[in-house]
């Protein structure tokens, strides 16, 4: 026991001698911080280019989606340097911008020439402004991003499901175009067995912890008409939230929950619900379209399998919106090196690899390229996608405001608690009492 | 603040040396006895007040304040009792107040039947109860949240081992039931977890409060022609109550604070179902930021667990007493 | 556990008694063992086989999380991967039979070192403060003992959230956020109130006449300490830093608070182990194994002291 006891110690000692001091910093050095998903691994190689220019080796810290937002601004807040370029999601621009965490970028793009009416304009109003729509700029547009639907093309094309498709239903079995017929096809394909193997309807977002069910249920708000407020900037949500239009929305949302899900699934994000794709246990399913280049690619249900279509119709278009803009994090210190970064990232021969391995790139140089449309099977569908979006509160306190929403979200539709009524009037009550706090009512 | 505190510790010095005899005192050459005392505390104390006492202190300030810690610019203003009057009247922590007693309370009933039954168990000291105990001990050793993580594999309807094992005795369809994802079952889930790691601990406290008990007692009884039963209940289970109390003392603490464990299985879902407090501090602290009204609650929450143990102690040491 | 104790004379229990409670307690230990050898094989399969249906037992071992766990990999073309070389290892090897080539190494090793670093030092910094001061409460005689010793324990009732909130503002200040030095502090503070009761306790054992006698020889009280109470003391201290050390790396919720990168341990890492979708179950299966392997050790080494450990020492046996 002695020995063991002195031979702990002396390792003990030396661990701690040897690495508690912190390592300095080096100037040539950037960490880049993001999510872990797809396009992420391909800025990895993207920024290989870079470092081969520039001498300034890259490192990555990326954060799975369930606790990035969590992770990330507590970095902020926490005045950590853990990060000196950042792509965070469009909701964290107002703290961001009011806590001085980020750069403000204007000076910067007027002396290097990076214009930002180069880039497409809902995009730079969604990932780069503070306030709203002004011309003041935190980041540049990384990459563009809404929430969209893909199903499998290789069921959808079988003759004997089409004409079972058609006896029940009286259509065509193709994408479905409005929610209601979405619900339809998800309840067909619901318990079928296709190739010896049971199947359901459509994996959808459910998460609790971070904003999953909200993405997910916002495509079916959103295309019913569901509105914020009454006057945009005045915060009157009273019969926007809970308007009767945004009440079905919910309600559909909830039976498409209810009817058509693979068992298991009431706590799922991105990750699974492109597991239960991947997997051939659901006909349709959502995610963002960052996932889709490398949905084509997969060995067993890419390709001519796989076919995308855009959030279905209700009273209207509309896109949950997704994406980020890159800025530089203000405690950093290597400064010059995260713009020059950010300097090469804008040009537009860099966007166009961008976008050639797999990050959605949203400059104009790429989105205009005749090519475009017909580079990805679902490139056509991006453009319409991304002129469609509708994005959650911005505000500071959109944590608080998210928190509450999935709250109430999941209470309803998954632990079944209450009407969509309730649930939304609940929410009206909440918000609320957020924008008292924030003398904003 | 600092020199209240010199004072009190010089004062505790000079006292241990008034209190060391005094041919020692005399002999000591080098360092006295008073500045041993003095070297040796007083790092320990500065330590715990620098990370224990002192932000105790500044989150008592800031539960009056509406400071929030991810708006560094904006002013700090004492609100009175504003946050724990939003706090004591919020439903949502009264909810999450609830879930805390139901998780405390089965886990801790769960845990002292099995473990003490296993206790009583291994005293029958059978070939080999010496590995098998230690065995039965392994999962309380682990980390709540690596392993908690790992359980949510082990709760998948469709993939999971625990549906299957399930549904081979039972013969229901493994997918027709979720542990994690429906209300009624989600609470249980975490009960189960709980008790499968904890179980140990409280067997653990249990034997050694088996083993406390003199054979002598035993051979009386025996000598008096009690029955085994009547020998388990006048005997076994009144001396062994301090220790089982003890257990339950331990046990609830640590459950009231439960935090590791449910965050990596439900994450306080479905809806809110197993939303425990320290889940809803969490979340009020280091995703709404409103600072101000979670050291409230954690204020709440400390003299709540606090006082309890306080009581609780005081009723331990009657029964030890008696 | 203790073998010293006396067998129940008269109340011996009945070999057929014995029997049935040696097959209950045995039935129940490979119930709880089922879990943790189902991580154990869970991390040999391959993705696809971990999570087929129904599960299986028998399946064809492979490295893969192994591999998985401590590289990041990208997906690449066919063509791609045929234009490089032979492999260079099995682990290159089997990234490419999934069509994928290895980026890089993955955060695992580091944040495990991290849990190391943080593990290790607060440890020792919370066994010698422990042991000074316990030395002190137990041979001086310090005004207020009792309620300064009860304070002590007391700060370890605190919900740990409630206690991340002040120290998370305290080191936004200080700028120990996401620091080891930060870490190896809280959990020092932590860990100083078990290492005092424990050892206090230990120390208590030791005869006051060995320093005594040592120092009418002529030693001072310092080397008393040293050379007399020291050597006494070994095993509790031994026992008190396998104690400190499961608690610092077991520890979720400040790490998972106070920390987000560079001073990260495991176990906030290992729940974010992600595949190409959800999570690559074999690759996280790997990373518990590896990480509950040095505490499956201690447990054993220490099955002696381990209801002193768990009880504040409020139970000797």
């Amino acid at each position: 026991m002695r020995k063991m006891t002195k031979a702990l110690l002396g390792a003990t000692t030396a661990l701690t001698l040897s690495t508690v001091a912190p390592s300095a910093s080096q100037a040539a050095e950037l960490t880049l911080c993001w999510a872990a998903w797809d396009p992420a691994n391909a800025l990895v190689e993207l920024s290989k280019d870079f470092t081969a220019q520039s001498g300034t080796d890259m490192k990555f810290e990326f954060v799975p989606w369930p606790n990035f937002a969590d992770r990330i601004l507590n970095e902020l807040n926490a005045g950590g340097k853990l990060c000196d370029l950042l792509i965070g999601d469009s909701q964290w621009l107002g703290g961001s911008a009011e806590n001085g965490y980020y750069v403000k970028l204007n000076d910067f793009f007027d002396k290097e020439g990076i214009k930002m009416s180069d880039f497409a304009q809902a995009a730079v109003n969604a990932y780069s402004t503070w306030p709203k729509g002004t011309p003041n700029y935190w980041a540049l547009p990384a990459m563009g991003d809404a929430n969209a639907w893909f199903y499998r093309k290789d069921w959808f094309a079988k003759p004997e499901i089409q004409a079972e498709f058609k006896a029940a239903t009286g259509r065509d079995l193709v994408p479905p175009t409005t929610w209601p017929e979405l619900l339809e096809t998800a309840k067909f394909f619901n318990g079928k067995d296709i190739d010896g193997k049971k199947v359901y309807g459509a994996a959808i977002f459910t998460e609790r912890a971070s904003e999953g069910i909200t993405m997910g249920a916002t495509q079916a708000l959103y295309a019913n008409g569901f509105k914020y407020e009454m006057t945009p900037g005045k915060y009157d949500m009273e019969g926007a939230v809970n308007s009767a239009d945004a009440i079905k929305g919910l309600e559909e949302y909830k039976e498409l929950y209810k009817c058509c899900t693979p068992p298991g699934y009431t706590d799922a994000y991105m990750g699974e619900t492109l597991d239960a794709f991947k997997s051939g246990q659901a006909a349709m399913a959502m995610n963002w379209f960052a996932f889709f280049p490398g949905l084509v690619k997969d060995e067993n249900v890419g390709g001519d399998k796989i076919g995308f279509f855009n959030n279905p119709k209700g009273t209207t278009n509309a896109s949950t919106l997704g994406g980020q803009g890159i800025s530089v994090v203000a405690n950093t210190d290597n400064m010059d090196g995260a713009l020059a970064y950010i300097k090469w990232f804008a040009q537009p021969d860099v966007q166009k690899k961008w976008w050639s391995l797999g990050g959605y790139a949203v400059h104009n140089a790429v989105l205009n390229d005749p090519s475009f449309k017909d580079s990805q099977p679902f490139a056509a569908d991006f453009l319409v996608a991304m002129n469609q979006v509708q994005d959650f509160w911005q505000e500071p306190s959109y944590a608080i405001l998210l928190q509450a929403t999935q709250k109430r979200l999941h209470d309803y539709v998954v632990a079944d608690q209450g009407t969509a009524k309730e649930a939304l009037d609940g929410l009206v009550k909440d918000w609320t009492e957020v924008f008292e706090d924030d003398g904003k009512l | 603040m600092t020199d209240n505190n010199t004072t009190l510790l010089d004062k505790a010095a000079e006292k241990a040396v008034r209190a060391t005899p005094v041919p020692l005192v005399y002999r000591v050459r080098g360092l006295s006895d008073r500045s041993i005392a003095w070297l040796f505390i007083l790092p320990t104390i500065v330590l715990l007040l620098a990370i224990n006492i002192f932000p105790l202190i500044w989150a008592v300030y800031l539960s009056f304040t509406n400071f929030r810690a991810n708006r560094p610019n904006a002013e700090i203003e004492g609100v009175g009792f504003s946050n724990y009057q939003r706090v004591l009247t919020d439903p949502d922590i009264w909810q999450a107040m609830q879930t805390t007693a139901h998780f405390v309370f089965w886990t801790i009933l769960l845990q002292m039947l099995i473990g003490f039954a296993l206790a009583y168990l291994i005293d029958r000291k059978f070939r080999g109860h010496a590995f098998w105990t230690t065995v039965i001990l392994i999962p309380m050793m682990l980390s709540p949240a690596v392993v908690g993580n790992f359980w949510r594999f082990l709760y998948q309807p469709q993939i999971g081992l625990f549906n299957y094992v399930y549904a081979f005795f039972t013969g229901v369809e493994p997918s027709s039931f979720q542990m994690l994802g429906s209300v009624t079952l989600s609470p249980w889930a975490i009960i189960i977890v709980d008790t499968w790691m904890w179980t140990p601990y409280v067997m653990l406290i249990c034997l050694a409060g088996l083993r406390s008990i003199p054979d002598y007692i035993y051979e009386a009884a025996e000598v008096d022609r009690a029955s085994a039963w009547r020998q388990f209940w006048s005997i076994t289970v009144p001396m062994a109550l301090p220790f089982i109390m003890l257990a339950v003392l331990f046990r609830a603490i640590e459950n009231f604070k439960m935090f590791d464990m449910v965050v990596l299985l439900t994450g306080g879902g479905p809806g809110s179902t197993t939303e425990v407090a320290s889940i809803t501090l969490k979340r009020e602290a280091f995703e709404s930021w409103r600072t101000g009204r979670a050291s409230a609650f954690a204020i709440i929450l400390f003299v709540a667990v606090f006082g309890l143990a306080n009581i609780y102690v005081k009723a331990l040491n009657r029964v030890k007493q008696r | 556990m203790s073998t010293a104790n006396t067998a129940h004379s008269v109340v011996e229990p009945s070999q057929t008694s014995k029997r049935i409670a040696g097959a209950i307690i045995i039935l129940y230990a490979i119930i709880t063992m089922v879990p943790l050898a189902w991580i154990f094989l869970t991390s040999f399969k391959s993705p696809p086989d971990s999570i087929s249906y129904p599960p299986k037992v028998v399946f064809q071992p492979t490295l893969e999380g192994y591999c998985n766990l401590f590289t990041t990999r990208t997906r690449q073309t066919p063509e791609y991967i045929q234009s490089l070389g032979a492999p260079v290892s099995t682990c290159d090897e089997i990234t490419r039979n999934r069509n994928m080539v290895i980026a890089g190494p993955s955060n695992y090793w580091p944040r495990f070192q991290n849990s190391l670093i943080i593990a290790f030092g607060s440890t020792f910094l919370a066994v010698f403060l422990g042991t000074l001061s316990a030395y002190g409460f137990s041979r001086f005689k310090v005004p207020l003992a009792d309620d300064i010793l009860f304070f002590i324990l007391s700060t370890r009732m605190m919900p740990p959230i409630a206690v991340a909130i002040p120290i998370y503002l305290m080191y936004r200040e200080l700028g120990l956020s996401d620091t080891a030095l930060g870490m190896i502090l809280l959990y020092t503070a932590v860990n100083v109130s078990l290492a005092v009761w424990l050892l206090k306790g230990f120390i208590d054992e030791i005869p006051r006449e060995y320093e005594e006698a040592a120092m009418i020889d002529g030693y001072t009280r310092l080397q008393a300490f040293r050379k007399v109470v020291l050597p006494q003391a070994t095993t509790g201290i031994a026992a008190t830093a396998i104690f400190c050390l499961i608690f610092a790396w077991n520890e979720y919720a400040f790490a998972v608070l106070l920390t987000s990168g560079s001073a990260q341990t495991a176990p906030p890492f290992i729940p974010t182990i992600i595949g190409e979708g959800g999570q690559d179950w074999p690759a996280v299966a790997a990373g518990t194994t590896i990480f509950l392997v040095p505490i499956l050790v201690f447990t054993i080494l220490l099955r002696k002291q381990l209801l002193r450990g768990i009880t504040f020492g409020a139970v000797r046996k």
